[in-house]
């Protein structure tokens, strides 16, 4: 594996190492001194041409706990606004020597532009592509299920909300579907992809019609702008259809869990008692991710240490 | 002053001479003479092609092409005559934009130029531009179009099909409905859905050409749709004729060959309006072309500086190059493949456009008494297609790297060489 750039890349093998690695990793987190030594002298350069302090904040939090050099570049409202930037910086990165580029950008395919090029010999790894993907996101995921419900191979998952627009719909369910879980994705017709029956998932519009047999259900962020531009009726109908209230929450299986990528629009895609109900997971899916992007981290860069240098 | 071109298979068919005096074809028959010879054997004679869709970028993005060096690549691909389209800047809405860009071709001579007028002032889609001036002017435009966007506006493209009657002009639609492709980057499908690009849909392409054909057959207007990309297109062009619409089409030698499987590559090269199409699009284009529902290939020839291909890909212009490549794609997917004769190629890329644009002394037959534009080309050729190798100042070619069939020798234009053994005169 050289680069990380969509969660359908992996296979199960590579899927379930970097898993087993981020369990191993996870606790470091618990050491009173939350570093290794394992990417000294190594250069990491969190690249965000979209504001995602979140995303940002983990991938840094883990290239330090590696030891690792980061370096944060935020194109986001700089003089960066041409598409041309994306070379440009590239070729500066490249010069000051990055090892590896976590790129965060808002067009689809820019990691993989960006790893196909000849700007950067850097790894790449995908921090978010527009709508396109999220492979460190479905990583913490998948890892989050695995720690409450054990091998997932078989395992039901129900993914509901704006997958259309979803970078982690799209991860999860090519992820899921490696480690042998079985994934339906609920969401009104407008905000389903074309194609997606060619995805391997079930779908349907029917949010009540897949709860009795869900092991986990994981809520999507609805932007209220996409009331605007029709994909739905509104705000209150969306909440009705597609929401996770308590009386949906309590149909679950007793060993269910409920997660929510964030930011939450509590009321909306999720009741505000449901997120912070005993089922959520959703704070132990941020702390996962340090973990998990330690272990892409660790695997992408850390054997190539010798084997470069020797 | 007279050549003979000596043993060319004409149309790809008998072998005879050529004589070409004063500019005119004088003579065919066997062991012709003149002044100069030019040794065709084993090479194709056609007539000089002609180009419906060439963006030429001047005046306003000489950093991409100019008419001079637009032409040279048109003359390297074998074309004697070009159409630009109007999306230059300023926008060739005026007589006196079109004259300038008529009177660059006249001078530099390596192609004639026919400006294509705007349908409506800047391409704003608001209203007529001044279409009778254009068409009186010195360069008799007779083809209007707002290409790169559509006339989405049902009264105005209504009023714009009326009132090119005057003057026998034609409307040439870039059909995509604007609202259904907004911030689209590729073909709709199962693909567009997997790589999180906003998908073009066929049915934006259809809905405006179905209702075209519906309002040129109301006022009894000549309407063209450009570069046409999908099955059902093809089917509602094909309906449209059946029932006697004046309509005609055109599709891009890229539609041809490429698919939209290779945009998996995220690689901006193949980034063009409208979108690559699915294998099934291409298989169905390829049909209507060889069953004359589609009636011309043009090259929508859109030259782009690298910098605005070099990025990533909902960034990057859409647009390729193709003057140079055209009669390779052709011959690769029609004519190797059985589908079409050289003599049909000669009337998909000479003949129609000719008609459909009235260039009036192009597309001729190479007869006697015809103007001599003739093309000669070496089906036998092979050749890996190197982007620096063009004369057009772009090198945004999806089809580097790739071997492609055929080769332009030589081309006449009213019989003067504008390309020798494949070199610009
Ligand atoms: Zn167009």
């Amino acid at each position: 594996m050289k680069h990380l750039l969509s969660a359908g890349d992996l296979s199960r093998d590579e899927a379930t190492l970097i898993l087993d690695t981020a369990e191993q990793l996870l606790s470091v987190a618990q050491r009173p001194i939350k570093k290794l030594p394992t990417l000294r002298g190594r250069t990491i350069v969190n690249l965000f041409f979209e504001d995602s302090t979140r995303t940002r904040i983990s991938f840094e939090a883990a290239a330090k706990r590696l030891s690792a050099d980061v370096i944060n570049f935020s194109a986001k409202g700089s003089s960066v606004s041409k598409g041309e930037s994306l070379k440009d910086t590239a070729l500066t990165l490249q010069a000051m020597g990055a090892d590896a580029v976590v790129i965060r950008h808002h067009a689809s395919g820019a990691p993989h532009r960006l790893a196909t090029s000849a700007w950067t010999k850097g790894a790449v790894v995908n921090a978010g592509d527009g709508t396109h993907e999220h492979p460190t996101q479905a990583l913490l995921d998948a890892f989050t299920m695995r720690s409450h419900l054990g091998d997932l191979e078989g395992k039901n998952v129900t993914i509901v909300g704006d997958v259309l627009h979803s970078r982690v719909a799209r991860s999860n369910a090519l992820l899921l579907d490696t480690l042998g879980a079985n994934v339906t994705l609920v969401a009104p017709p407008t905000l389903l992809p074309v194609g997606v029956e060619t995805w391997p998932v079930e779908t349907s519009y029917n949010l009540d019609a897949s709860l009795e047999k869900a092991d986990a259900v994981m809520m999507l962020r609805v932007q209220r702008e996409r009331m605007n531009a029709s994909y739905f009726p509104s705000a209150r109908e969306y909440s009705r259809r597609y929401g996770l209230d308590v009386a949906r929450m309590n149909r679950l299986p007793d060993h269910a869990i409920v997660m929510h990528p964030g930011p939450m629009n509590r009321g909306m895609e999720i009741g505000a008692d449901v997120a912070d109900s005993d089922r959520s997971v959703i704070v132990e899916q941020v702390t996962n991710g340090v973990a998990v992007r330690m272990a892409v981290l660790y695997l992408l860069l850390g054997g190539a240490t010798e084997g470069e240098n020797a | 002053m007279s050549t003979v071109i000596k043993g060319a298979r004409i149309l790809g068919d008998e072998v005879a001479d050529i004589l070409i005096e004063g500019g005119v074809i004088t003579q065919i028959g066997t062991d012709l003479n003149g002044d100069e010879t030019v040794d065709a054997e084993g090479l194709i004679a056609l007539p000089g092609l002609v180009d419906l869709h060439t963006h030429l970028r001047e005046p306003g993005r000489e950093d991409a092409e100019t008419v001079l060096t637009g032409t040279q690549a048109a003359a390297r691909g074998g074309f004697t005559c070009v159409f630009a389209m109007a999306n230059t800047e300023p926008v060739a809405d005026t007589a006196g934009v079109v004259e300038q860009v008529w009177r660059l071709g006249r001078e530099h001579g390596y192609a004639d130029v026919q400006p294509i007028g705007a349908v409506t002032v800047g391409l704003a889609g608001e209203h007529l531009a001044e279409l009778g001036a254009m068409a009186d002017s010195a360069a008799q435009v007779r083809v209007f179009s707002d290409d790169g966007k559509c006339v989405s506006d049902a009264v105005l493209m209504r009023r714009a099909l009326e009132y090119v009657k005057a003057f026998d002009g034609v409307i040439a639609q870039h059909a995509q409905e604007p609202r259904l492709t907004e911030g689209a980057q590729m073909n709709e499908g199962p693909l567009s859905g997997e790589l999180g690009l906003t998908g073009w849909p066929a049915v934006a392409e259809e809905a405006i050409i179905a209702r075209d054909v519906l309002l040129a057959e109301h006022v009894g207007s000549r309407l063209h749709v450009c570069h046409l990309s999908t099955r059902g297109s093809v089917e509602i062009v094909r309906w449209a004729k059946s029932r006697g619409i004046d309509v005609t089409a055109e599709v891009t030698p890229h539609h041809l060959l490429l698919d939209d499987e290779l945009v998996r590559s995220y690689d901006p090269i193949y980034k063009v309006n409208p979108p690559l199409r699915s294998k099934d699009d291409v298989l169905a284009v390829r049909e209507g072309l060889a069953d004359g529902t589609i009636d011309i290939v043009a090259t929508d020839h859109a030259p782009h500086p690298m910098e605005d291909k070099e990025c990533e890909w909902q960034a990057a212009a859409f647009g390729m190059i193709g003057l140079e490549t055209a009669l390779s794609i052709v011959q690769q997917t029609m004519v190797d493949t059985g589908a079409l004769t050289w003599a049909r190629v000669a009337e998909v890329m000479s003949a129609n456009p000719a008609r459909i644009g009235r260039a009036t002394t192009h597309g001729r037959p190479l007869a006697v008494g015809e103007p001599a534009h003739v093309v000669l080309y070496d089906p036998t050729a092979k050749r890996t297609i190197e982007p620096a190798d063009t004369a057009s100042l772009s090198r945004n070619t999806p089809y580097a790297g790739r071997e492609l069939p055929g080769r332009v020798v030589a081309t006449f234009l009213a019989g003067k060489p504008t390309v020798l053994e494949g070199k610009l005169q």
